[in-house]
């Protein structure tokens, strides 16, 4: 038996003066530590790291699922709504017009439904191991950005194809990116705290999910939403950035700077409220778990 | 405050909130959303009925840097309660601590080990999990697998792994956090006796290094071999902090005698005695129904709780008596082996051969005295008991020496 290795080093001669750290009873409202969020930066991207790569570990039929999930939804919306109910695609074939749409849908969507499960998904990790919680949701972002990069690069090809040369507005994309993630993100954060004491979510996710798809502008244009529907249909945060990840895309759509400044706002106040209200929820993560 | 305090615990409580709902069945919560919902909307203003539950009740204590402090107590006595504030895992409910240095803690091995990736991702997932940084566990990294004896699987997924790797693998990226505090709930508790001794040996090593452990462990020998000091927990509380020998006697002693009087089952009274070189169980019992065979079993452990022997008449295959009957009284006689002087526990069982009507786990203790001569080598040194033993000679002609 051989422990003599001498990796350890000695303690420190001069043990710190003051407390290192102060352990105290959980108080109603909760701030978010950043400094401790950066020290454990490690961690986030340790996680991420470990979620892209599960995610590829099943050979190459999991990046396949990949494109093949947004090309058959494009496929479906271009057949139902294209076809059938012969709507307006602004001028772009409807099938890139669809896959565009499913692009930003799912960012938000894999954010949403990824994030909100993830403390529930951790659980063994949450009850026996200290960590800012917060760094649960946020590691899911980054799988969701791998995919991301995957049908974008088919969105490229697509486009090459069918001669679409987009304009300055593709500068914006990024930011379009940004804030539906920040989007789904914020939703993903209340909800998967609350999801620590209510399984329930777990089943009304996606039904909210599949409900939000079809009341924003993905698998149709904006232009088919009746007028007098229009303020209503506008305030679902989604329905303005959506439609102006696809105006940033292929320069069709219809973006109005205040219902885009109205889903702006709204993405700011989404995710301040789930960070906060997780921060809040966290403290009682290990005794509900 | 002294500079040279590690932790310092003041009134920690922990309590923890059980609600009852109106079938009297336990949760802490309403089982679904929508229960809860309805709930309130039944009953907006009923409270649900509360009952509270003190997992650690008013826990004061000091920790003196460098020093390793065993935690001991029965389950349910709030040892894990207390490790998980220590760890930041929960809050208290009131009270506070204040700790001087960076704490690693280590309250199960292998958390968040994933299946599908191979040990060297597993290394730097599961360092980063315990608060180690890239760079410090690419330090480790060549010592970590040493340690853990896997070089040859270091790209092989964890779950071809055999579950002596998986907790080698486990217990060696743990074991080299670099952390001023340690804490550890039973993990020595892995893999083979060899890997067990090496970890204690790690543990014995780390703690003998100027850096502060607190452990909690039921295993007595392991506590004794690491820790200095020990703290006895029972029901919330701290029932006594002292040294280590002290402190696993008082564990161990807890409720004991050398004879005890179940109030309730078949038991009437048992005792241990100590009759020259032999040990002399005697139990009277009575029964509803008459049994053909009372089997009494026993287990003796030494006095840090480890099983030394047992028996029972079933499984010795002791003839029954004549007849059955409802009430009588067992004399088991140990001659062999023999007990040398120290303290010793015992666990019972009664039953009719095919099932038990009663047990009492480590329910006696009890004293041997007198054994110790100077023919005889200290318990310490070969173990609780003496064999029978006979020895044979036989000699080899050719080499006897032949005297003049």
């Amino acid at each position: 038996m051989t422990v003599a290795d001498p990796i350890l080093p000695e303690a420190p001669a001069e043990p710190p003066a003051k407390p290192f750290l102060k352990i105290r009873p959980s108080s109603g409202f909760a701030g978010v530590d950043l400094r401790e969020m950066w020290q454990f930066r490690d961690l986030l991207l340790a996680l991420a790291e470990r979620d892209v790569k599960l995610r590829y570990k099943q050979t190459a039929l999991g990046v396949v699922w990949v494109v093949l999930q947004p090309l058959l939804g494009a496929g479906i919306f271009t057949f139902v709504f294209g076809r059938v109910a012969k709507f307006d695609s602004d001028g772009v074939p409807y099938f890139l017009f669809s896959y565009a749409g499913l692009l930003g849908w799912n960012a938000f969507n894999s954010t949403l439904s990824k994030g909100s499960s993830v403390v529930v998904q951790n659980a063994q990790l949450v009850s026996k191991v200290y960590f800012p919680r917060l760094l649960l949701p946020l590691s899911t972002v980054a799988s969701t950005l791998v995919d991301f990069a995957v049908a974008m690069g088919l969105m490229i090809v697509l486009m090459v194809f069918n001669h679409i040369k987009p304009g300055y507005p593709l500068l914006l994309l990024p930011v379009w990116l940004l804030l539906l993630v920040m989007l789904a993100a914020g939703i993903a954060l209340f909800t998967s705290a609350l999801m620590v004491s209510y399984r329930d979510l777990q089943y009304v996710i996606p039904i909210l999910l599949q409900f939000l798809l079809y009341a924003s502008p993905v698998a149709y244009s904006l232009k088919v939403v009746p007028e007098r529907l229009r303020t209503i249909y506008m305030l679902n945060p989604l329905s303005g950035l959506l439609e102006a990840f696809r105006w940033s895309l292929l320069g069709a759509g219809h973006v109005h700077p205040g219902e885009i400044a109205y889903s702006i706002a709204m993405v700011f106040v989404i995710f301040l409220f789930g960070t906060f209200s997780f921060a809040r929820m966290e403290q009682k993560f290990a005794d509900v778990i | 405050m002294s500079s040279d305090i590690a932790i310092s615990v003041r009134a920690l409580c922990k309590t923890y909130r059980i609600l009852h709902d109106a079938q009297g069945s336990r949760s802490r919560r309403p089982p679904t959303f929508r229960d809860a919902i309805a709930g309130r909307l039944q009953a907006p203003f009923r409270r649900a009925p509360v009952e509270e539950f003190n997992a650690l009740a008013d826990i004061n204590f000091d920790l003196k840097a460098g020093e390793a402090l065993g935690i001991v107590g029965r389950n349910g006595a709030g040892k894990s309660t207390l490790l998980k504030i220590l760890s930041r895992i929960t809050k208290p409910t009131s009270g506070e601590v204040d700790v001087f240095g960076r704490i690693g803690s280590l309250l199960e091995v292998g958390t968040g080990f994933s299946n599908e990736l191979t040990g060297r991702e597993n290394i730097f997932l599961n360092g980063a999990i315990l608060g180690m940084s890239r760079a410090e566990i690419r330090r480790e990294f060549d010592a970590i697998v040493d340690f853990a004896e896997i070089e040859r699987f270091l790209d092989t997924p964890v779950k071809r792994y055999s579950s002596g790797m998986y907790v080698r693998l486990a217990f060696a990226v743990a074991a080299h956090l670099r952390s001023e505090i340690l804490i550890m709930d039973e993990v020595l508790a892995v893999g083979d006796v060899e890997f067990q001794k090496k970890c204690l040996g790690k543990m014995k090593y780390v703690s003998d290094h100027g850096r502060t452990v607190l452990f909690v462990s039921h295993n007595m020998a392991a506590v004794r071999e690491l820790c200095s000091s020990a703290l006895l927990l029972g029901r919330g509380r701290v029932q006594a902090l002292g040294s280590t020998e002290e402190i696993i006697s008082r564990y161990l002693d807890e409720g004991a005698s050398s004879e005890v009087r179940p109030e309730t089952g078949p038991l009437k009274r048992l005792r241990v005695l100590q009759d020259g070189h032999a040990l002399v169980i005697d139990a009277d019992w009575s029964h509803l129904h008459p049994i053909r065979l009372p089997n009494l079993g026993f287990i003796i452990y030494d006095h840090l709780g480890s099983p030394i022997v047992g028996a029972n008449p079933y499984l010795l295959g002791v003839d029954a008596p004549n007849k059955p009957c409802s009430a009588g009284r067992i004399t088991a006689r140990l001659t062999e082996p023999r007990f040398l002087d120290g303290h010793y526990f015992m666990s019972a069982w009664f039953g009719d051969g095919s099932r038990d009507f009663i047990e009492l786990p480590k329910c006696i203790s009890f004293e041997v005295r007198g054994m110790a001569s100077s023919r005889q080598y200290p318990a310490s040194m070969v173990g609780p008991v003496a064999p029978a033993c006979k020895f044979d000679f036989h000699v080899n002609e050719s080499a006897t020496e032949v005297n003049v």
